[in-house]
């Protein structure tokens, strides 16, 4: 009689060594609006504990992608998961939070109302004292019993990050959480988003700033015109480094060293070379043989290739462009 | 969460949006002037044809009286249609509905608790504007309504038939026209009830079907005519009938419970297409 339990004991043990299933996987998204192709089969994964940047110019379809994901726009065709149920479900966005885009909340309800609803609509038990907590984070600690027609635009935005934040989430869909805010506001969006990602909160961020993506996110993916055009980590998007250093007295056995070090690039004294990515431990080495070949070191700038550059080299070339 | 606890989610949500967004205070204004004009009004009655017989003044008084009862449900229908718009598709439209459909709800359970709370406000309104005028006609010439319940409950039952449709229409076209749609098909119904009367009353069968027609297709003008019926005096009907016929504020006679399943089939066929319509849109 004990084997049924056992092996009912194993299963669940089994199952509960399975590495837990993505935020967010997706197969194939397909929309097209009348005879417009919005998005053409699109599949990306946002691994739990993962900040996941998309990036892509305007009408790329990331708007489009994020609410296929909500269950807000139908895809034409398509697989969709979240947090490991499939997204046709209402239940699998039980542990969502989403900023949206076109932000707008209840004029008539005030700012800690508003928490409440949502966190009664996700049927999270989160008390008063937490979701004040989650008002005072994204610096609306004041005006909890505001009403919200009061509200300024990047205020609503606050509000709408809180929204967001407040049913304790295990993802978190943010679409432009910074179009309404200050520097102060971004920089506080920014902070925000690092702490979910130590908290092990999957974060999915469409942000025209690259900046505020590169800084945040673990992997990005860049659409275009409707399909992914690149996608990956920072270091394999932004793989090749850069090495300018100002020289004199080049000859050329110091310019064969220089080369055989990497893609070599020279305006006046300014000499460029690519590195791959292992090969920054060579740049002292480098150093060392130009002078004693006799080359007058001025400087020497380690640089990146930047995520801005990346995405202009993509949209511009195609996935396949070098950087 | 629960469906039943979403829908009393939303029913609650858009009673306290009602109750907020000055729609209440303004009803409140319109229906206090309405029924104290229709105090001077019934007390005038009163005064100037103080020398009629008893059966002239009741007819006078439950004539006048489903009058103000169709000022009341043309506030009621009016208030709810465009309440009922823009509470769906002015959220939609202005990005309020994104984050809370992004929840785990289904949309048709958010639909069902929107409509809900309407039909509550709409239902509470038109009972409680009601039992004020019934009270004033009773205070200034003394009559009282036979069946004053049934009545108002048809009166709401019109309400919310009229705002279900309000409900489907914003689903498919923008909240300020399905507001004017909705009073539009209203009116249209009522006009041809009253249409379909003369003919009844000219015993010209053709004419009188545009009547039941009309009452069929959308059965506001109906709802409106059982409501009246409840409201009158019943000797009106044995005394005057002939020459009332094709009176628009008298009913000969009261609804059948056939024609009441069939509203309620109507209103739960319109909730689910809406709903439906709804579920499928992109928003």
């Amino acid at each position: 009689m004990t084997a049924p339990a056992d092996s009912t004991a194993t299963a669940q043990r089994l199952l509960a060594d399975l590495p837990p299933s993505p935020a967010v996987w997706c197969e194939g998204l397909r929309k097209r609006y009348g005879r417009r192709t919005a998005v053409d089969g699109v599949s990306f994964t946002v691994g739990r504990g993962e900040v996941l940047g998309l990036l892509g110019p305007n009408g790329a379809g990331k708007t489009s992608v994020i609410k296929m994901l909500l269950g807000l726009v139908r895809p034409d065709a398509g697989e969709v998961l979240l947090l490991g149920r499939p997204a046709r479900d209402p239940q699998a966005r039980a542990r969502v939070g989403y900023l949206p885009e076109l932000f707008r909340y209840q004029p008539w309800l005030t700012a800690a109302e508003v928490l409440t609803l949502h966190v009664r609509l996700s049927g999270a038990a989160v008390p008063a004292a937490e979701q004040r907590e989650v008002l005072g984070l994204v610096g609306l600690g004041e005006r909890t019993g505001d009403r919200v027609g009061g509200f300024s635009k990047g205020m609503q935005q606050r509000l709408g990050m809180a929204v967001a934040l407040v049913a304790r989430p295990e993802l978190v869909v943010l679409d432009e959480p910074t179009s309404a805010l200050d520097p102060l506001g971004r920089v506080d969006v920014r902070d925000l988003v690092l702490s979910l990602k130590e908290r092990g909160v999957a974060v999915l961020l469409n942000s025209h700033l690259i900046g505020e993506v590169e800084r945040v996110c673990d992997r990005v993916v860049i659409l275009d015109r409707g399909r992914v055009a690149a996608a990956g980590t920072l270091a394999e998007l932004l793989g090749s480094r850069e090495l300018r250093l100002r020289l004199d007295g080049v000859d050329a056995r110091a310019e064969a060293r220089l080369a055989a070090t990497g893609r070599l690039t020279r305006s006046g004294e300014w000499f460029t070379v690519t590195l791959s990515d292992d090969e920054e431990s060579a740049v002292p080495a480098l150093v060392a043989d130009l002078v004693a070949l006799g080359v007058g070191v001025h400087a020497v700038e380690p640089g990146r290739i930047s995520l801005e550059e990346r995405l202009l080299a993509v949209l511009r070339e195609g996935p396949g462009a070098s950087s | 969460m629960t469906a039943v606890r979403t829908v009393l989610t939303f029913a609650g949500l858009t009673l306290r949006e009602a109750a907020r967004r000055k729609v209440l205070r303004s009803l409140a204004v319109l229906t206090l002037l309405l029924l104290g004009l229709s105090a001077w009004g019934f007390a005038r009655l009163d005064a100037e044809f103080g020398g009629l017989t008893s059966g002239e003044a009741r007819l006078a008084a439950s004539t006048v009286l489903n009058l103000v009862m169709f000022g009341f449900s043309l506030i009621a229908a009016l208030g709810t249609a465009f309440l009922a718009g823009p509470t769906l598709s002015g959220e939609v439209e202005s990005g309020t509905a994104l984050a809370m459909l992004a929840r785990p709800v289904r949309r048709s359970t958010v639909l069902v608790g929107k409509w809900l709370g309407l039909v509550a406000f709409g239902g509470a309104f038109v009972s409680l504007a009601g039992l004020a005028q019934f009270v004033v006609v009773q205070v200034t010439v003394g009559y009282w309504p036979p069946r004053p319940v049934a009545g108002l409950a048809l009166l709401a039952a019109q309400t919310a038939v009229l705002l279900t449709l309000g409900l489907l229409l914003s689903t498919v076209i923008s909240p300020m026209a399905s507001g004017v749609v909705a009073v539009g098909l209203f009116g249209a119904t009522w006009i041809a009830g009253v249409v379909g009367g003369i003919g009844d009353a000219l015993g010209n069968e053709g004419v009188a079907r545009v009547g039941a027609v009309s009452r069929m297709l959308l059965p506001t003008d109906g709802l409106w005519r059982g409501a009246m019926n409840a409201f009158q005096d019943p000797s009106l009907l044995t005394q005057f009938a002939p020459d009332l016929g094709g009176s628009p504020f008298f009913s000969e006679a009261p609804l059948t419970a056939t024609y009441l399943a069939w509203a309620a089939l109507w209103v739960a066929v319109v909730l689910g297409l809406a709903g439906m319509a709804f579920s499928r849109r992109d928003l």
